[in-house]
């Protein structure tokens, strides 16, 4: 099949205008990332600066007790992420439930909401980790459980929202076509509604998972070292600020797949609405 | 004894009454045709026999069974009712398949193969085996509702509800739907339309109900309805319909 002769110069035109748009990005990006790195090289306190936050050596010594606490903060995300995710969904179904015999549930469920989202996290994680161990109970967890489920009821309160946006967007004719083939409630939410829902609020439910990420470290101030932590210890020893730049690399790199999740799953989603 | 019976059924919407002291009556085996002007309660009068509206007054019976008894379980009279709506209302995140084997598998508690092997025979019935595993959005508006009326009819009901099934669909997609509702009756399927569709009133009707102030104004066979219409209100509605070129 041969193209006419005004499709063959719209393929010419518009490839010398790919290349021409490529040499304008990488020249641009060039000159960009020069100025930068004069301008922060030139500066008069470069090199005390460089010292203090850049030194080699001090990264090397401090990067295993870092990583130790990087491990810490991964396995906190995973339990608390899941708990939340769970509770939050939990939650969000109960204030969706219907009928006077429900109302103490949904006043519950609500008043958790307002509650949880409201109260900082600081100061439920003292709460949870220095006051209930106050109470010297039998079977207590560890100060790190504790802390755990602070973070898990604190996320919980926003993911739960989330999830109540999701459900409330689902249109009416969709429950009233699941009812009218003889499903019931609980089915409909199960079938139906829930997961169109939950695929439409992906993207915020992932967002507030990397969120999640830099604050499960707060339960550092209850004891627990965390990589933040560690780097702040290196840094009492040896009064140089390097160990907090390793950490916040490694935070970067630990947040950087989930960030990228998160964006494909919004694209995707995008394209599926059009 | 009738397979529906509607005895002075009342709906409100706020102040607005939609369905004033209605009497309605479906035979086994019948098709009957709801005709009347937007808003003269066509659709209202569908929701309420499937419980999807609540009546303000007045009674349903299906099979002798009060179903608008506040004791009956909706879930079971649902059941035995299907409806199909206007925009389909297919569920977008499931195939076709799975959208017509949901209430079988789950509602009915078939086997998960039987009932596969229910949905493709329907499926192929309408001609749309090959779309078995496509979601609805890859499927035109005619295809989607033909899945739509096999999903209600996979689980066997008593009486089929089409609300305006075709008044969402591009003129050329019409007739496809409209064959479809035709070999139904052939079946011997028990239906009431709501239907803007005059001249497909005509042909597949057994009887037409001419709705007017929220009750049923004037009824009887197609032939006799549009062609020597007895009530005021009715010519007035016909004439309205053939300046519109559209009987």
């Amino acid at each position: 099949m041969s193209l006419s002769p005004a499709q063959l110069d719209r393929i010419a035109y518009r490839r010398r205008q790919t290349l021409l748009s490529v040499l304008v990005a990488a020249l641009s990006t060039l000159v960009l990332g020069v100025l930068l790195v004069v301008a922060v090289t030139g500066a008069p306190g470069w090199d005390r600066v460089r010292e203090s936050f850049l030194d080699p050596q001090v990264a090397r010594d401090s990067l295993p007790d870092v990583l130790r606490g990087l491990w810490l903060n991964i396995r906190l995300l995973f339990f608390c992420a899941v708990g939340a995710l769970a509770l939050g969904l939990a939650v969000a179904l109960l204030r969706t439930l219907r009928g006077p015999v429900f109302f103490p549930v949904r006043l519950l469920a609500t008043g958790y909401t307002y509650t949880f989202r409201g109260l900082p996290l600081i100061i439920v994680l003292y709460v949870m980790t220095l006051g209930l161990p106050g109470l010297r109970l039998q079977g207590m967890p560890s100060t790190l459980v504790l802390g755990g489920i602070a973070l898990v009821v604190t996320y919980s309160g926003y993911l739960a929202e989330v999830f109540r946006a999701g459900i409330e967007s689902v249109h009416p004719s969709q429950l009233a076509a699941a009812r009218s083939l003889g499903l019931t409630y609980r089915q409909t939410m199960r079938f139906v509604v829930l997961p169109q829902a939950v695929r439409r609020v992906a993207p915020p439910l992932l967002n507030d998972t990397v969120a999640l990420q830099k604050d499960v470290g707060l339960v550092s101030l209850a004891g627990p070292i965390d990589a933040v932590r560690a780097a702040q210890i290196h840094t009492a020893e040896t009064f140089n600020y390097t160990p907090y730049i390793v950490a916040g690399v490694l935070f970067v790199l630990l947040a950087a797949p989930l960030i990228a999740v998160t964006d494909w799953v919004t694209l995707r989603a995008a394209r599926r609405q059009s | 004894m009738s397979l529906l019976a509607c005895r002075g059924v009342r709906k409100l919407f706020g102040d607005h009454v939609v369905l004033d002291g209605l009497d309605f009556d479906v035979a086994e085996h019948e098709v009957v045709a709801l005709i009347g002007a937007s808003g003269s309660g066509k659709s209202t009068l569908l929701r309420c026999v499937n419980l999807l509206e609540e009546l303000d007054d007045g009674t349903i019976h299906l099979d002798g069974e009060h179903i608008t008894d506040p004791r009956a379980d909706p879930d079971k009279v649902r059941q035995r009712i299907g409806i199909v709506f206007q925009a389909y209302n297919l569920f977008p995140h499931m195939t076709v398949l799975e959208n017509v084997v949901l209430a079988p598998v789950r509602v009915h508690g078939m086997p998960r193969q039987a009932a596969r092997d229910l949905a493709l025979e329907w499926l192929g019935r309408v001609g749309l085996a090959e779309k078995a595993g496509a979601y609805p959005d890859r499927l035109s508006g005619g295809q989607q509702q033909r899945v739509a009326i096999v999903r209600a009819l996979v689980n066997s009901p008593r009486l089929l509800l089409l609300d305006e099934v075709t008044s969402a669909l591009d003129p050329e997609l019409v007739g496809e739907v409209l064959s479809m509702i035709r070999d139904l009756k052939s079946d011997g399927v028990t239906m009431v339309l709501a239907t803007h569709e005059m001249g497909f009133a005509r042909q597949v009707a057994d009887r037409v109900c001419f709705l007017d102030g929220g009750r049923v104004l004037e009824q009887g066979p197609p032939e006799k309805v549009f062609a020597e219409p007895v009530e005021a209100r009715t010519r007035q509605f016909l004439g309205r319909i053939i300046e519109a070129g559209r009987l």
